[in-house]
């Protein structure tokens, strides 16, 4: 297992710069998630890590070695598509015999097989060695194509939204699958996805990508609670973070459109630092709370039920806000309602760069 | 709006039966969701009651009269797909015209039925726009309106969101809910997401198979699973199910998780309860959700020590996934709660939220 590192990459397909002098580490071990969406340069990076494309400036190395230069299979990665790209018609073993077949691994046949049956027992897929993956579902697929990377020993595993095509509850519990299986390996696992749950939950570490730049690298808990600008905090969490433009003048803090209107609190006055003005704002579903007072008052647009709770939409005007609720709550379309949000909570958003005010606090 | 009912509808393809004995009452007003993995039969069951698919065996009724010998025209059930099936070309008014016009109604009808319908959603200022100058949101109440025009005696909706990126069907989720509330039409809507089910559904028809397995308001499937399927296709994330078995220990009755055990405290009329349905040794199952196990960092009394291996971080909360035998079970926790696997953890399950199962065919015990 290695770590990779790309140093300013930049790749350009005629007048469309797809990734722009993009840097970062993938550590030696790490489950590191590239995540944005459509068009934000994910699979570019990939494909130029796996030597499929050539970068037109910039190094990457994996393992200390500058492999700029260097073929696909020199650079000993393992890539993973959406699409399962399998061999229809060989059966689940010869699919993953494959890779092992090049005289160059200098495997013997009794070594293959054996190499075989431990990435399909690792993948419990040992029961269907001799089906032809034609006749698999979507999951079983997909288990023989990831089946497919692991039964070599890469020096690195690229996966392009591997889970994508699939159901949502076979993707939940790839996911999982996923993740503990690279905590076994202990493997280097470069996995790119649009999708910010699977970044959450999958990531060591995360990089957030918006047309072909990183704009914040962290682990999960820290894009989500301090998120370095609006374009981060409105691509992770769900529901969406709520946002809202004010004004604040002194202790006040009056929202556009006439909203509402709040005094900050000391705390929140000390971090603003006597910054004052026009701003954005964005606080999360959960951090909104029921109450009767003092509150931002609104009219119900809808309840949604998650089971372990719901969520309330509320309009205040035409400006909507989203909470998250215990699931007891109920109340009719249309109620009217107050919600107030803890101010500590609060993400602060300079109005023009999107610039999250205070991340420079945490370094 | 009508009522649909579903008597013993069977379908087969070639040999292979993908509904088996289906029945289904859905009220009038009703927003039913058909929730179920690829290939449960969802789509099928859609399709037979909008005519365009026929059944094998069984009845489909629409408001107390049999529609089977209907053609699909003649069944005055309207299809919504995905907003972005509205014409290009056309404006708001257009397209929501366009199912009149097909029908050759005449201009003065065509002009009262979509002004009624664009006064009910709300898009009546955007009916000279095209489709590509509207927001997502009112490009579904443009596709809704269009499908409300004829007035049709139901909805079919098929996976009318699937497409949209993750962002958006939040958004429109929102939205549909919103319209259903207001117009209050007998909805008929298939997924294979449990959120969207959840979320949109007055109540669930959960689909495996070709079987329904259990129909019930969102909490009730959500709480009252009536087999593994369902307990482990509703709820995210899956709901943790571990071997076990009961038994009586120094005076004490104890749940054995897993199979080098965990002991867990067991009240002594769980227990019995417990003993009352007997399961052979290795059949029976215990279920619990992530937000029923609850963690401490520190010993206390009633709880079991348990060893980290994972920990997801979504946000608002962690999933903490402990080692039980070779098995891993999840619990929600706050943020942060835990700091890094492979710490030690005690750990306890709510009792009353315990879902019992007999593997063999997966029923749920202890239920009613």
């Amino acid at each position: 297992m290695a770590q990779v590192v790309l140093e300013n990459v930049t790749k350009k397909f005629r007048h469309v710069t797809a990734i722009d002098g993009l840097s970062f580490t993938v550590r030696d071990g790490e489950f590191f998630v590239l995540l944005g969406p459509t068009g934000a340069g994910k699979t570019t990076t990939l494909r130029c890590i796996a030597g499929l494309e050539k970068p037109d400036e910039g190094n990457i190395f994996i393992d200390s070695k500058n492999v700029t230069g260097w073929a696909p299979a020199e650079r000993d990665t393992s890539l993973v598509f959406q699409r399962y790209s399998l061999y229809p018609y060989y059966t689940v073993r010869q699919n993953l015999e494959f890779p092992l077949r090049p005289k160059v691994r200098g495997l013997s046949a009794p070594e293959r097989t054996s190499c075989v049956l431990k990435a399909a027992k690792t993948l419990r897929i040992d029961s269907l060695l001799e089906r032809k993956t034609k006749n698999l579902s979507g999951g079983e697929m997909q288990r023989v194509a990831i089946g497919r990377a692991i039964v070599r020993d890469p020096k690195v595993f690229l996966m392009d939204e591997p889970l994508s095509n699939l159901d949502a509850k076979l993707r939940e519990i790839l996911r999982a699958e996923l993740k503990s299986l690279q905590l076994d390996l202990g493997a280097t696992f470069l996995y790119v996805t649009h999708d910010h749950v699977e970044a959450m939950t999958m990531a060591d570490r995360i990089g957030i990508l918006d047309h072909g730049k990183i704009v914040q690298t962290g682990m999960p808990y820290e894009v989500y609670n301090y998120p370095k600008n609006l374009y981060v905090a409105s691509l992770i969490g769900s529901p969406v973070m709520n946002f809202f433009d004010a004004f604040i003048q002194g202790d006040r803090m009056k929202a556009e459109g006439g909203l509402f209107e709040v005094s900050l609190e000391e705390g929140v006055r000390e971090r603003l630092k006597g910054h004052a003005g026009a701003v954005r704002i964005g606080v999360r579903a959960e951090d909104m709370h029921r109450t009767a007072e003092n509150g931002i008052k609104g009219r119900i647009y809808g309840i949604e039920n998650l089971g372990t709770g719901k969520i309330v939409t509320f309009k205040v005007n035409d400006h909507i806000f989203r909470a998250t609720v215990g699931p007891e709550y109920d109340l009719p379309m249309g109620s009217e309602v107050g919600f107030a949000f803890a101010q500590d909570r609060l993400h602060f958003f300079d109005k023009d760069s999107g610039e999250n005010l205070f991340t420079c606090d945490r370094g | 709006m009508a009522d649909i009912r579903l008597v013993n509808v069977e379908k087969y393809f070639g040999g292979l039966c993908v509904i088996r004995g289906m029945n289904l009452d859905v009220k009038q007003g009703e927003f039913m969701v058909l929730l179920g993995p690829s290939g449960c039969g969802k789509t099928t069951t859609l399709r037979i009651i909008a005519g365009l698919e026929e059944a094998d065996a069984g009845d489909i009724l629409i408001d107390g009269e049999s529609v089977k010998d209907l053609r699909a025209r003649d069944r005055d059930v309207a299809f919504v797909f995905q907003s972005y099936a509205l014409y290009p070309h056309l404006s708001v008014f257009e397209n929501i015209a366009f199912p009149l016009k097909a029908a050759h109604a005449g201009e003065a009808v065509a002009e009262e039925g979509v002004r009624d319908v664009a006064r009910i959603l709300q898009i009546e200022h955007l009916l000279d726009k095209k489709p590509s100058q509207l927001s997502s949101g009112d490009m579904q109440r443009a596709a809704v309106g269009r499908a409300m025009v004829r007035r049709p005696r139901a909805f079919l909706m098929d996976e009318p969101i699937g497409s949209l990126d993750a962002r958006l069907r939040e958004e429109m989720r929102t939205e549909l809910k919103y319209l259903h509330v207001k117009i209050n039409a007998t909805t008929v809507y298939v997924t294979h997401d449990q959120i969207e089910a959840m979320s949109l559904a007055d109540r669930i028809a959960v689909m495996h198979d070709g079987v329904l397995q259990q129909i019930g308001s969102p909490m009730d499937v959500y709480d009252h699973p009536a087999n593994l399927f369902v307990a482990q296709f509703i709820g995210s994330p899956i709901m943790n199910v571990v071997d076990c078995a009961s038994a009586h220990e120094g005076g004490q009755a104890v749940l054995l998780l897993g199979t080098d055990g965990l002991r867990f405290p067991l009240s002594q009329s769980l227990f019995e309860r417990l003993q009352s349905h007997p399961v052979p040794e290795g059949q029976l199952a215990v279920g619990v959700r992530s937000e029923a196990v609850l963690v401490e960092r520190e010993a206390r009394p009633d709880h079991v020590k348990a060893r980290v291996k994972i920990i997801e971080s979504l946000g608002p909360h962690d999933f903490v996934g402990v080692k039980v035998g070779d098995q891993i079970v999840r619990a929600k926790t706050p943020p942060r709660y835990v700091g890094r696997s492979d710490d030690t953890v005690w750990i306890r399950l709510e009792e009353p939220r315990l879902h019992f199962f007999d593997k063999r065919s997966g029923r749920s015990l202890l239920t009613g």
